[in-house]
């Protein structure tokens, strides 16, 4: 069944140039010239509006605009379910999607206002006064130790350092370029915060960046080895996904190419389809197995981090985690990012990282475990804000990956299962690799990270915390706006005027 | 009815002072409450507060209860309580003095108990976590019954009204303390509850403080996950927790506490030799979720001494002085001025930085 596409190209044809930068840079191969009548003609059901060739026009010739030819309306019945009913009708097929869920869901961040000092505490300032972002994640003890003269033991269980308390999240060589995966790596560096490799191993060329590393072990085992497990600074079991919990990764053959598949360790051009379950973990005891065996083969020089899906039960399932010897738990919510996942499990399965975050980091305070971990909260983390909400409701760190893809180029077109992703990102085809430099890719991701540490100073100063540990835990600091009571139950703060 | 206490979170300023001999020697507490006349202007009238060591030397092996109750009623299921756990040595009404200054004042007793061996045999706890215990148990749980003071040879003296005010209704120059520490309060709003005053204490720790914290929840969640019930949601009762859990639970000294709960900055902390390095490191790393920010100065007495520690800005005024074997410690240097008006060496810590002061061993 043929439809008047999403989207239409308007072409300003008095200020084309007949460049042709269109052209070449249409991955989907929207636009080609026309010798005969020498115009640009454009096959615009190609295009996802990945805005690339609107931003690399020279003379701004170019806009995608959303069709306004729409089938009948129908509040129940929408254009795009009556679309993916018609191509399901015909494929037979699982619908695909890329990216967090982009439906209208409850953002709760955008529900939360933080608060600020005023005449019976001083605000502090940024500029003037020390502040700080470093951040200790990993198992604290219950007791200190003393040794036999008095002074205190300081041994410690392995503990990951980060300057601030971002991380970059999970996306895997193959999911991602070399290049982004290069930029990733290098700006995490710089910062002194993580990057982490997701489930599809590590290439060679960037061993050296292992301090900044967390390596991913997930159901899949693919690039995992011993040289592997040592060359990070922390090591993430993956059990799942915040957009599609319950299913493993998968990676289409035509990314498993050249150095993808060398470093996933499988055949190239074959499928990478990582298993739903770990088939080693169908339990919390097994999940302790993993735990020390990796540990076992580290020599406990390494922490741990369990990654979990945000699912209804989660706050029990995270603490079943604190106690399995795991230095530290990734939550993921519902809206976070990936690279390929059937649409309906996107877009149906799961919580808010907001909701989950605040159930997980209560049920560890009230079974008196919080210490044994730390919580890291992922899954549309979009702004220093958030980050600022995140670490008050209990978090210790955050992850990103959206939000570092946007910086590296995004256009959030949500079309990274196709491989043709025009801005270098979510692709392996080396002509769309090479478009994003490492150099300039690595400066933004410094950039913008630098960018938020400066703005969660000036809100953590303007509550008079000087310390990001102060900060974290910290509800008082969060008043709802248009929340219901159960949901300020769940996140465990006030109302606003409250 | 407005919140009581407790029920809502109120901010408030304040004003702090102490003195101490270090030679053990017992002072009345007339000065201590002429102290806090010259800073008048820092309370508003709605609490004030002292606490004095080495005032019940013939009972100094007993706990000395001091205890608010709103009605006979409630007095009766107190003592109930103690009852199963502990021996009552002694029941006694604290004596005041009748002024217009101080009204509303509820039945105030002083209650010397010993903890039942038994009872600390079945439970398998120390005399010191039962004490702490119960006096959760009662302030948290039995409504109209509040146990202001739990330690031994010490004892807190606090209601609604100035700090001057409140001195000379309990009579406080009728005690003698080698140590003596004062708080005048500017809540913000107050439901003028006698319980909300400080000090606040937890066995013979005692707290006066000046400031309003900004790490107070993060601190309060914290402490909350091993068994402290912050009931008053005053910084005051939660920095008294934290001491009670890194001092006693935890077993760090002083120095080490205040290393936690004022932490040096990072860049500090780099600047150090190896061995501090790593000292300031793992207490930093160990309890991140004890450090308190915003505007702090504290006075902590414990029995034998005390410690003044202001927050790592130092945002809050906060001197001492020396003189002979006493030292004295206030908000305003005028308050310091009145206990010892020739006195020479006067100075004011850096933010961070505790200043400990001991008893001679023995004479306490």
């Amino acid at each position: 069944m043929n439809f008047y596409p999403e989207f239409e190209v308007v072409r300003n044809d008095s200020r084309c140039i007949r460049c042709r930068v269109c052209e070449r840079q249409c991955a989907n191969e929207v636009h080609w010239f026309d010798a005969d009548g020498k115009v640009m003609l454009s096959d615009e059901s190609k295009c996802v509006n990945c805005q690339r060739c609107v931003t690399l026009c020279p003379t701004r010739a170019l806009k995608i605009v959303k069709s306004d030819c729409r089938l009948r309306e129908n509040a129940n019945y929408s254009d795009q379910t009556i679309k993916e009913i018609y191509r399901q009708a015909e494929t037979g097929g699982v619908l695909l999607s890329s990216m967090g869920n982009p439906n209208p869901l409850p953002v709760y961040w955008d529900k939360i206002l933080i608060n600020a000092s005023q005449v019976t505490n001083p605000p502090i300032d940024p500029l003037r006064e020390p502040m700080e972002t470093r951040v200790f994640l990993g198992k604290k003890p219950d007791h200190i130790t003393r040794n036999p003269d008095g002074s205190l033991d300081t041994t410690l269980s392995p503990q990951l350092s980060l300057s601030m308390p971002v991380m970059f999240s999970a996306m895997s060589y193959g999911s991602i370029s070399y290049n982004a995966h290069a930029s990733l790596a290098r700006a995490a560096t710089e910062l002194g915060i993580c990057y982490n490799t997701g489930e599809g191993g590590l290439h060679e060329d960037f061993y050296k960046y292992g301090k900044n590393t967390i390596v991913q072990v997930a159901s899949g085992r693919f690039g995992v080895h011993k040289d592997y497990l040592e060359a990070g600074a922390a090591i993430e079991i993956k059990m799942g996904q915040g957009a599609k919990p319950g299913i493993g990764g998968h990676l289409p053959g035509t990314k498993a190419v050249g150095d993808v598949a060398k470093t996933r360790m499988i055949p190239e051009g074959s499928d990478a389809i990582s298993p739903a379950p770990h088939h080693d973990i169908y339990s919390i005891e097994d999940l302790r197995q993993l735990v020390y065996s990796l540990k076992e083969a580290t020599e406990y020089r390494l922490p741990v981090i369990v990654k979990v899906a945000a699912v209804h039960n989660i706050a029990a399932i995270a603490s079943g985690i604190a106690r399995s010897g795991a230095d530290i738990i990734a939550i993921d919510g519902f809206r976070g990012g990936t690279g390929a996942a059937p649409t309906r499990i996107r877009d149906n399965v799961g919580i808010p990282i907001e909701l989950a975050l605040a159930a997980v980091d209560q049920r560890l305070r009230d079974e008196g475990i919080r210490n044994n971990v730390s919580i890291i909260c992922g899954g549309s983390v979009r702004s220093a804000a958030d980050v600022v909400k995140a670490i008050a409701l209990g978090a210790d760190a955050c992850y990103i990956a959206t939000a570092a893809c946007l910086a590296m180029g995004c256009h959030l077109c949500r079309s990274c299962h196709t491989g043709k992703c025009n801005w270098g990102i979510a692709t392996q085809r080396p002509d769309l690799v090479k478009r994003l430099n490492p150099d300039i890719g690595s400066q933004r991701l410094v950039n913008l990270m630098t960018a938020w540490r400066h703005e969660i100073k000036e809100l953590m100063g303007g509550m008079g915390i000087n310390s990001i540990e102060s900060l974290r835990g910290n509800r008082l600091m969060l008043r709802g706006v248009g929340l219901t009571e159960k949901e300020l139950q769940i996140l465990g703060i006030s109302h606003a005027g409250e | 009815m407005s919140p009581l206490e407790g029920q809502v979170r109120i901010p408030s300023g304040c004003a702090v002072s102490a003195m101490i001999s270090k030679d053990g020697r017992r002072m009345n507490g007339e000065s201590i409450i002429e102290s806090m006349i010259p800073m008048h202007d820092r309370s508003n009238g709605l609490g004030g507060g002292f606490a004095a060591y080495g005032i019940y030397p013939e009972y100094r092996d007993f706990y000395a209860l001091h205890i608010f109750f709103n009605n006979r009623a409630c007095q009766s299921e107190c003592m109930t309580l103690l009852k199963e756990y502990f021996e009552i040595v002694q029941d006694e009404h604290i004596k005041v003095r009748k002024m217009p200054q101080i009204t509303d004042e509820p039945i105030i007793r002083r209650v010397f108990v010993s903890p039942m061996q038994s009872v600390l045999r079945h439970l398998q706890i120390d005399d010191k976590e039962l004490v702490v215990r119960i006096v959760n148990r009662i302030n948290s749980q039995l409504d109209g019954s509040y146990v202001f003071s739990c330690g031994k040879n010490m004892g807190a003296f606090k209601a609604v009204g100035f700090p001057e005010d409140v001195g000379r209704y309990y009579r406080l120059e009728e005690y003698d303390a080698y140590c003596w520490t004062a708080h005048g309060r500017y809540p913000t709003n107050t439901p003028g509850w006698w319980g909300g005053a400080h000090p606040f204490c937890m066995l013979d720790y005692s707290i006066v403080h000046n400031g309003e914290i900004s790490s107070y929840d993060a601190n309060r969640r914290f402490i909350e996950m091993y068994g402290y019930k912050c009931t008053l949601q005053t910084d005051t009762e939660v920095i008294t927790y934290i001491a009670d859990y890194l001092l006693r639970r935890q077993g760090l000294n002083l120095e080490e506490m205040a290393a936690v709960i004022a932490a040096p900055f990072w860049s500090t902390i780099e600047g150090e030799s190896e061995e501090k390095k790593k000292k300031l490191t793992y207490l930093r790393t160990v309890f991140p979720s004890l450090l308190v920010t915003g505007p702090f100065s504290i006075i902590l007495g414990f029995e034998g001494g005390l410690m003044a520690l202001n927050d790592r800005l130092k945002l809050r005024s906060m001197v001492v002085g020396e003189q002979d074997d006493m030292v004295y410690i206030a908000s305003e240097e005028a308050a310091i001025r009145v206990m010892a008006p020739d006195i020479k060496h006067i100075w004011a810590p850096a933010g961070g930085e505790p200043v400990i002061v001991k008893v001679k061993e023995g004479a306490f």
